[in-house]
């Protein structure tokens, strides 16, 4: 307790010093000529966000390259602040011997003297380019404050200051009903979750629609198949995420109908796994797989493991597996790095029919190189719809399908926007093309 | 129904909510609450994982399973590991307390704990990430194979892509003109474009299919209109 007063009494008067040097223009040296204060400083709050930022403005301050800004404290900043004053004042005072009657004491006049010292409770919070076409700055990440922030500029040059710029009221942050930089996104999304709630009431209602063959996915009961005839297991690798990845979940729906086919075939099928949330999860959709094909007793919860989150550890258990096992059906469904070639290869070597899908495009190459079959990005999505067969699913698909229509609309009218803006002398389709990008983007 | 209709639920809520706090500032301690429940359940399956290690390992040694000496050195790892970790045994004094143990360095290469970290899963680690350039060699071998017309212009776009990033690329093709009118022919000009214009414009289309991909996939998820990771009534 003692060191901690010790440090925080430190703290403060540091604080305290460094505080008072700033606010003194620095003019010692020849060449050090302070050079004149910020004019115009005025602070507002940024709209269309979370009441965290305020942006800063001012006129000018001439030939000074940089421009030291400060804030006042926050509600929680203030209290620290007044805490921190409070113990250094009684743990000098006891330290000189008085009683805790008079320390107390101490502490509160400290406090007081505290609220009637300006230039306390400032709180330096970054440097802003004085130079051309930088008059501006956008405080971020503040606290909050009830009642605002008030913020103060002092111009340097060569390590000489000038006065300090005041603002002349406190600002107040306001949380805004969105964040108005989110809007165009939102909007996509409402457009395409309208679509697929359409298509999806439409394929339940009228029609569903067919899908064309996805070869990778007609051709899970083949390796299965091919499995069980030769007597050895399955593999199934569901990538080495978690479970906040929806890769992770993808390969899961892919797993679900997997293990539906092994448990009808009675092969056995192992998941071993490099996060426990993903165990959990593939143990409830394997054990559920079995209920669904009514053959519960084959459902064997050991098969299902977890070896480590570290990413070549879980390489090495696997690849050491296939080698051992030598499985006849290797399924690798969810998200991948640098291990989707190590697996795919080692399989290749001992002759596993190889089945992956991923929507890392920066695997899918080696994918596409080492697998017999490969679900590319958005097929991979879709295996389960796909393979359940259901038209609520399948409406989904073409709700999805009907946003890249959208996509692919907005990418031609772009680009003939832009072709046009290159011409065209008025520089209106180049704006719309901007305008267009700005929205999106 | 319990073990259909609340998982549902719970998807459905707690999709919701990060979508809606994701848009709007006023929500955004909602998704946070959100974010910690999810959280300390991966806490809890933490403890759950590293039991089922324990009890998979040990389970195969007591019955002298194929590849018992494996889960030996697996099981010895893992408790070693964990005990220089939890009880931080030999960690670097800290000079500011040096009279409590527990506030030493356990990271440190001067303790159990980050040897074993610097001089054993570094290094493996290291070789099993080395063993890519082999495989990449051994899956090039067979993807290049010019068996059709697809693979031979896979085969003469690698190769012009793997000139032109190499030294080759300007001894074979270095005397064209910079600037003349033959210069789009540059092995290192080549590659470049292809790489940019080419490969780019089929990566973002591969893209934007996985984000709609992913859109519908969460939206399936949180209506609740896929559900094949539960188990039946």
């Amino acid at each position: 307790m003692a060191r901690l007063i010790h440090s925080s009494s430190l703290a403060y008067a540091f604080g305290f010093l460094a505080t008072m040097l700033w606010q003194t223009p620095r003019t010692q040296g020849a060449m050090e000529v302070a050079p004149p204060p910020v004019i115009q400083l005025t602070a507002a709050d940024k709209p269309g966000d979370d009441g965290r930022a305020i942006v800063l403005h001012w006129a000018s301050a001439e030939g000074a390259p940089q421009i030291l800004l400060s804030r006042t404290l926050g509600d929680e900043e203030n209290t620290s602040l007044v805490r921190e004053i409070r113990i250094a004042a009684a743990a000098a005072a006891l330290a000189a011997g008085a009683t805790p009657e008079a320390a107390e004491q101490a502490a509160t006049d400290a406090e007081q003297a505290m609220s009637t010292n300006h230039e306390l409770g400032w709180k330096f919070i970054g440097v802003a380019s004085g130079t051309e076409g930088r008059l501006g700055f956008e405080v971020t990440d503040l606290p909050a404050a009830a009642n605002g922030f008030r913020f103060r500029a002092i111009a340097s040059r060569d390590g000489a200051q000038s006065a300090a710029t005041e603002t002349a009221a406190s600002v107040v942050t306001e949380i805004a009903p969105l964040f108005a930089s989110r809007i165009p996104l939102m909007v996509a999304v409402i457009v395409l979750t309208a679509l697929i709630g359409w298509s999806v009431w439409m394929a339940c209602r009228v029609r569903a629609p067919q899908l064309r063959k996805i070869a990778a996915l007609n051709a899970i009961d083949e390796a299965v198949g091919r499995a069980t005839e030769m007597g050895r297991s399955v593999l199934f690798v569901p990538g080495i995420q978690d479970m906040t990845d929806i890769q992770t979940v993808a390969g899961l729906t892919v797993l679900s109908r997997v293990a539906r086919t092994t448990a009808e075939y009675d092969a056995t099928l192992e998941v071993p796994t490099t996060r426990s949330l993903v165990m959990t999860a593939a143990r409830e959709t394997v054990q559920a797989a079995h209920f669904a094909v009514h053959r519960p007793e084959s459902y064997r919860a050991d098969l299902i493991n977890y070896v480590t989150d570290e990413q070549f550890g879980y390489v090495a258990y696997v690849a050491g597996k296939m080698v051992r096992e030598k499985p006849a059906a290797c399924f690798y469904m969810g998200a991948f790095y640098a291990e989707s070639l190590l697996f795919a290869e080692t399989g290749n070597s001992v002759g596993a029919i190889q089945i992956s899908g991923t929507a890392e495009p920066s695997q899918l190459p080696f994918f596409v190189a080492a697998c017999d079959y490969t679900l590319i990005g958005e097929e991979f999505f879709a295996a389960s719809a796909y393979l359940s067969g259901e038209p609520a699913q399948l409406g989904s698909i073409r709700g999805q399908d009907l946003g890249k229509l959208l996509a692919a609309a907005c990418i031609v009218i772009g680009t003939l926007l832009a072709t046009i803006g290159a011409f065209a002398p008025d520089g209106s389709a180049a704006s719309a093309a901007s305008w267009l990008v700005g929205a999106l983007g | 129904m319990l073990k259909r209709t609340i998982p549902l639920l719970i998807t459905a809520l707690a999709g919701a909510i990060l979508i809606v706090a994701y848009f709007s500032p006023a929500t955004t301690n909602w998704g946070e609450v959100v974010t910690d429940w999810m959280n300390t359940l991966a806490a809890v399956a933490f403890i759950l994982g590293g039991g089922n290690l324990l009890f998979v390992n040990l389970e195969k040694i007591s019955s002298r399973r194929a590849g018992w000496a494996y889960a030996a050195v697996t099981l010895l790892a893992f408790v070693v590991t964990l005990t220089f970790g939890i009880f931080k045994i030999g960690a670097v004094p800290n000079p500011q307390f040096p009279a409590t143990p527990w506030a030493g360095d356990y990271e440190s290469v001067r303790a159990p704990f980050g040897w074993v970290y610097e001089y054993v899963l570094s290094p493996l680690t290291a070789t099993m990430f080395a063993m890519l350039a082999f495989y990449v060699a051994s899956a090039a071998f067979r993807a290049f194979r010019a068996k059709n017309i697809e693979a031979i212009l896979l085969l003469g776009t690698a190769f012009v892509i793997l000139l032109g990033r190499t030294a080759a690329a300007g001894i074979l093709t270095g005397w064209i003109p910079v600037d003349g009118p033959f210069a789009i022919l540059r092995l290192d000009t080549l590659a470049v474009n292809i790489m940019q214009y080419v490969s780019t414009a089929g990566t973002r289309a591969v893209m934007m299919g996985i984000a709609l991909g992913i859109a519908a996939t969460s939206l399936r998820l949180i209506l609740g209109l896929d559900r094949s990771y539960l188990v039946s009534d």
